[in-house]
């Protein structure tokens, strides 16, 4: 624009200029003393987290193998254009998607199942609930091995053993279905962690209004999809949100359970085989990596919508 | 819920002791387990046995594997409780800034913070490989330390300002009226209220790193591992090993197991308003 500022606000007795000076250098001042506390936290996340990502680009456009040792030479989007006729990234991609989705809405609808029978006053409910709990906090390596071992392995696996009983053959789970196998033991562990920020959602829902509900005659499903679920929906994205983050980095149980394959290499998993896993090409594995990083961030936009959506009407309060 | 049909509210309990029952049998098994010969745990499976404790002695004296018992849980302790500690001394403050005396931008802010999580750590394994590597602090307990603390900040600062959001600001006001300093209503006013809170966030942060492994196999493989990497060690390829890796495993998540069950009531609570507030 080309025509003369307006005026930001109508001041009929403009302040002298030392004062309004001193006033701008005071809102400084503040400004800094409310970022100090900030900083040092912001200064570590920056340094430990983003430093080693310029890396990465850079070494995705270079070809580098550690082993045999070689010069580091500049090739521009190489790696990208290999990575795109790639078969088995592509295979890895899918697995990355199939373990994640599928994992996550399976342990978010059966941890709402169990929340809602977990909120109801019986006989033992605390015990009950430890027992729940009990998967979430079992470290995923002992937990992969313990159900590769113990229960689906086809030698002494609990389950193999119940399925001959009954008359059925035993299964080679972990080898004929990998990727189903470490999912059933993803959704172990996640089903406790969403059940209890479910039961955090239903604990936290007024009695007043379910007793007004229930009072005008309202049946139990219609309070539970009517009043209860539009109430859960925040704790529902939060879950959501919370294990897609985690359960998209899945490499432990692969790792122990199937050492990776066809169906059970998650990109994860792909990235690590290529580099400090054996294949020592780091050039290349950091183009992976960087893919990675921008699928990731795709997710991560829908997901950082979720999150603004929780944080709305906050500064209005 | 009250229920009106006392038949019908029996049978949903009963049922939900039964998927209760039926969730925690692996570590039931895996418990179990470890008090078996080989020969008793690697057969059909059997309920009833002569328990013995020889397996915990075997995994005492670490006559298997390079890593000891000992060795791996001091390495675990050190990198758990040192990254919790900075995790709880960079997030407090920062907490503070975003909330109780919020910067212009703090919401970007946050979202800077949590963003740092959708980044997948695999990307930032093999420049963090070479850095630390450069450094000479591959196979030190130090590179845990800090990856650890920069694992759990964004979860920690998150859950932090809900927590915080939640101290009546009326109490704050007053202390600043006294002329207390930053430190002084942080731990005057603030932290005494949002207790609960800090114990939910550091349990949570203690969970994550005592069970972190990725990072553990790939940057100390040799030396500073972590009893993680000491459970997988029991695998062996010649011999049974069922009955020593239960006893081996069962000791690894033992510690976490007793925090995360005393603490349940309060990580419902910590997760309830680190959702939504």
């Amino acid at each position: 624009m080309t025509t003369t500022a307006v005026p930001e606000s109508i001041d009929d007795s403009p302040a002298p200029v030392t004062a309004d000076e001193e006033r701008r250098r005071h809102q400084r001042r503040e400004a800094w003393r409310r970022r100090l506390p900030l900083l040092p936290a912001l200064l570590f996340t920056i340094v430990v987290t983003q430093v080693p990502f310029l890396f990465s680009l850079w070494y995705s456009l270079t070809e580098w193998t550690i082993v045999p040792p070689s010069d580091r030479e500049f090739i521009g989007f190489g790696n990208y254009t290999d990575l795109a006729t790639n078969e088995f990234f592509r295979s890895a991609l899918w697995t990355s998607v199939l373990m994640t989705v599928v994992s996550v809405l399976l342990s978010v609808v059966l941890g709402t199942a169990l929340a809602v029978l977990l909120d109801r006053k019986f006989f033992g409910q605390g015990f009950v609930r430890t027992l729940l709990i009990t998967p979430f906090l079992v470290m995923p390596v002992v937990a992969g091995l313990v159900w590769n071992n113990q229960i689906l392995g086809s030698a002494f696996g609990v389950l193999n053993w119940l399925l001959e009983t009954l008359g059925f053959g035993s299964v080679e789970f972990v080898s004929r279905f990998p990727l189903w196998s470490i999912v059933t033991v993803l959704v172990w562990q996640w089903t406790p962690f969403m059940m209890l920020i479910m039961l955090a959602g239903l604990q936290s829902q007024p009695d007043s209004v379910l007793e007004a509900a229930r009072v005008d005659g309202a049946s139990t499903s219609g309070i539970f999809f009517q009043i209860t679920l539009p109430h859960l929906r925040p704790y529902l994205e939060l879950g959501v949100l919370l294990g897609s983050i985690y359960l998209i980095q899945v490499f432990d149980h692969i790792d122990v359970m199937t050492g990776g394959g066809p169906d059970s290499t998650n990109v994860p998993y792909f990235v690590f085989q290529r580099s400090i896993g054996g294949g020592w090409r780091f050039g290349q594995a950091s183009a992976y990596s960087i893919v990675v990083v921008v699928f990731s961030i795709i997710i991560a936009t829908f997901g950082l919508r979720v999150l603004s959506g929780l944080l709305e009407g906050e500064d209005a309060a | 819920m009250t229920e009106s049909n006392p038949i019908r509210s029996f049978l949903l309990g009963l049922l939900t002791w039964f998927i209760g029952l039926l969730f925690f049998f692996p570590v039931f098994w895996m418990v179990l387990n470890g008090f078996k010969e080989e020969a008793d745990a690697n057969t059909d499976p059997k309920l009833f046995f002569d328990p013995t404790l020889d397996r915990y002695r075997d995994i005492a004296s670490g006559d298997q594997g390079l890593l000891s018992f000992g060795e791996a849980f001091t390495n675990s302790a050190w990198a758990v409780i040192v990254s919790t500690i900075l995790v709880l001394i960079l997030a407090v403050p920062a907490a503070y800034a975003l909330s109780i005396r919020p910067v212009a931008k703090w919401r970007d802010v946050l979202f800077f913070f949590i963003s740092t999580k959708f980044l997948p750590i695999v990307a930032a394994i093999l420049p963090l490989w070479i850095i630390a590597r450069e450094l000479d602090i591959l196979n030190t307990r130090l590179v845990l330390i800090v990856l650890y603390t920069a694992m759990n900040l964004p979860l920690a600062v998150w859950m932090l300002r809900s927590f915080f959001q939640e101290v009546p600001r009326e109490l704050i006001e007053a202390a600043q009226l006294d002329g207390a300093s930053l430190r002084g209503q942080i731990t005057s006013v603030i932290l005494p209220i949002a207790a609960p809170g800090l114990a939910a966030t550091a349990l949570l942060c203690v969970i994550f790193a005592w069970n972190e492994f990725f990072l553990a196999v790939q940057l100390n493989p040799v030396d500073g591992s972590t009893v993680p990497i000491w459970v997988t060690s029991n695998v062996s390829t010649r011999g049974n090993f069922l009955a020593r890796l239960s006893a081996a495993s069962t000791v690894a998540t033992l510690p976490v197991l007793i925090a995360g069950w005393v603490a349940q009531k309060r990580m419902i609570r910590g997760l309830a308003m680190g959702a939504i507030k």
